[in-house]
């Protein structure tokens, strides 16, 4: 009877209140506590060095265009994250976005209105991830090579669709939306916030949020104990989807058109957005935070060295380097 | 063998049970009972079929043939799901517990207490935390924290944990395969120390085990199985290692 008690180890078995005396100092000097804050540390460095190089940097107008041009970027890392979290990986996430602005310039080019098209640009987007989910999970294929395979199958359909010409959408509500603000933000900020927030409750506040991070932690483990894991990551991919159908609104209230080309450094910042975050790429490891920070020092990063006027050509190399650093630093997880 | 007289305070009871994988045989015609609030053993050699007929109790085969009465109904379970919400609880041997949530998260994984706000169901985390430390401490479960990972977990406080979860989900029957089988001199008498305590509480358990000592001190009742038959059963109180030894190699 008394044999689990002496076993335990002497630290391990104080009482409550000493546990979370020594949490601080230990933390600080946890790898672990790096690893899972690498985005924030990474945009706070950022910040420092930027505004000490650049004090324009720090300006109010800067910080606003910086925050709206991260609000797409931030959208889709949201998504990313939960297809990461259950160990799998969107790689068709920018063609959605591609496809979501080319459905959503035809339907409001035919005349059936704006709302209408952005609803069929967010069904449009949702129905593709729901897709790949569902051909990943009853097909048993790796994610990577189904993602792969509609992301070119994707890019094929949006040409098709439009003719490789882009379409005009002169809409008074996305020019709103794209220039309007509320308070000191823009829309896109508040609906990038609105999609943290949602994502956030959704993770850690629901069921949902649990069963996603055990069937990414351990699928066969969480599949023995009810828990329906073919259903969870097709959900998965859909809220991918979804999260790329936003983004697409987004995108063409911003640039005033669909364009059928694909953002091939929206989807690499999006995978690596995540893993600044401190998301495994092994899954059952997530949170909603990081991502979205890492979206933002990757934003402020470009934004950064712009302003610096450093060449543009320089950009991915610096990206590429971070990325690799905050992969590095993610090895002390464990 | 079938025609075993049935305890009349038997939780789990079947008859004639047969399971069978294309041309081989797993066992044929076993009869099996656990006496409610007793740990009963099932011993035998490897691939006498003991671990196939406790997936066919819990409901991950499904057997060719007899009958399973589990808590005085008829209940042909065709999934592990169905044999949980009836009430049988399984501590498997590996696929326990999620590494990378927390002890509270694992305990309460598919059963989570929730808070209901209009449509919308949200996590009741504080009730679940203070359910874990209570179940934790009904079973005298020493672990750092019930906000740790499960990964940075020892071997011994795992398989507790994931016993303590079987236990705290209110099943009437929980079945071990193994539950001491990867574990260290130490954690074993850990585990052990644990499954006594259940005993106390009068939990029905059903214990697979290579371990005849174990077994011996564990357990109620011992049946043995050799060569997918079910060949003797005992009560632990009246039986000897040699005895057993001797039903397990068919020596006897």
């Amino acid at each position: 009877m008394s044999n689990s008690t002496d076993n335990a180890p002497v630290a391990h078995s104080a009482g409550a209140p000493e546990e979370s005396r020594s949490s601080l100092a230990a933390l600080l000097l946890d790898p672990s506590f790096w690893a899972d804050w690498a985005s924030v540390v990474g945009l706070v460095g950022l910040v420092v060095i930027f505004g000490i190089a650049q004090p324009v940097f720090l300006s109010v107008a800067n910080l606003q265009a910086l925050l709206l041009a991260a609000a797409i970027l931030v959208v889709l890392s949201i998504g990313q994250t939960f297809v990461v979290a259950t160990s799998g990986i969107d790689l068709s996430l920018a063609a959605a976005v591609m496809l979501g602005a080319v459905i959503l310039g035809l339907v409001n080019a035919a005349g059936y209105g704006i709302f209408i098209a952005c609803v069929l640009c967010v069904l449009a987007t949702s129905a593709l991830g729901f897709f790949n989910g569902l051909i990943i999970t009853a097909g048993k294929i790796p994610d990577f090579v189904v993602t792969l395979g509609t992301l070119s199958g994707i890019t094929g359909l949006g040409l098709i669709l439009s003719g490789g010409e882009p379409t005009m959408v002169g809409s008074t509500f996305l020019l709103k939306l794209a220039s309007g603000s509320f308070g000191p933000l823009g829309y896109p900020v508040w609906v990038a916030i609105a999609a943290v927030v949602v994502a956030h409750i959704a993770l850690y506040h629901s069921r949902f949020g649990v069963h996603l991070l055990a069937t990414g932690g351990q699928a066969e483990s969480a599949g023995a104990l009810g828990i329906r894991t073919n259903r969870v990551k097709v959900a998965a991919y859909t809220i991918s989807g979804f999260c790329a159908g936003i983004a697409a609104i987004l995108l063409v209230a911003r640039i005033g058109s669909a364009e059928p080309l694909i953002n091939t450094s929206l989807l690499l910042n999006s995978v690596a957005a995540v893993v600044l975050g401190g998301v495994s790429l092994f899954g059952g490891r997530a949170s909603i935070l990081g991502p979205a920070i890492g979206a933002l020092m990757l934003t402020a990063l470009v934004n950064g060295l712009t302003l610096l006027s450093v060449s543009a050509f320089y950009q991915p190399l610096a990206v590429g380097t971070i990325v690799v650093l905050a992969a590095l630093i993610m090895r002390y997880q464990k | 063998m079938s025609a075993v007289i049935p305890f009349p305070d038997a939780i789990i009871a079947c008859n004639g049970l047969s399971k069978h994988f294309g041309g081989v045989r797993a066992f044929t015609d076993v009869a099996f009972q656990a006496r409610r609030g007793e740990v009963t053993a099932v011993i035998g050699d490897n691939g006498a079929g003991k671990s196939t007929l406790i997936r066919c109790l819990v409901g991950v085969h499904v057997p060719d043939a007899g009958s399973i009465v589990f808590d005085g109904r008829e209940h042909p379970f065709s999934n592990p799901d169905g044999a949980r919400k009836a009430g049988i609880e399984t501590v498997h041997q590996n696929l326990a517990l999620i590494d990378e949530l927390t002890v509270a998260q694992n305990l309460f994984l598919n059963r989570e207490l929730v808070r209901r706000i209009g449509p919308f169901a949200f996590l009741d985390r504080k009730a679940m935390r203070r359910e874990a430390r209570s179940m934790l401490s009904r079973l005298s479960i020493n672990v750092p924290s019930i906000n740790q990972r499960v990964r940075r977990l020892s071997g011994g406080q795992r398989q507790a944990i994931s016993i303590c979860r079987a236990v705290g989900s209110g099943a009437k029957l929980v079945v071990m395969d193994e539950p001491t089988a990867a574990l260290g001199v130490q954690e074993t008498a850990n585990v052990e120390a644990l499954i006594r305590r259940l005993r106390e509480q009068s939990v029905s358990v059903i214990l697979v085990s290579h371990n005849f000592d174990q077994v011996r001190r564990l357990s109620d009742q011992i049946w043995v199985m050799r060569a997918g038959k079910m060949a003797a059963t005992v009560r632990a109180s009246e039986t000897s290692g040699n005895e057993l030894v001797a039903l397990v190699t068919g020596a006897a």
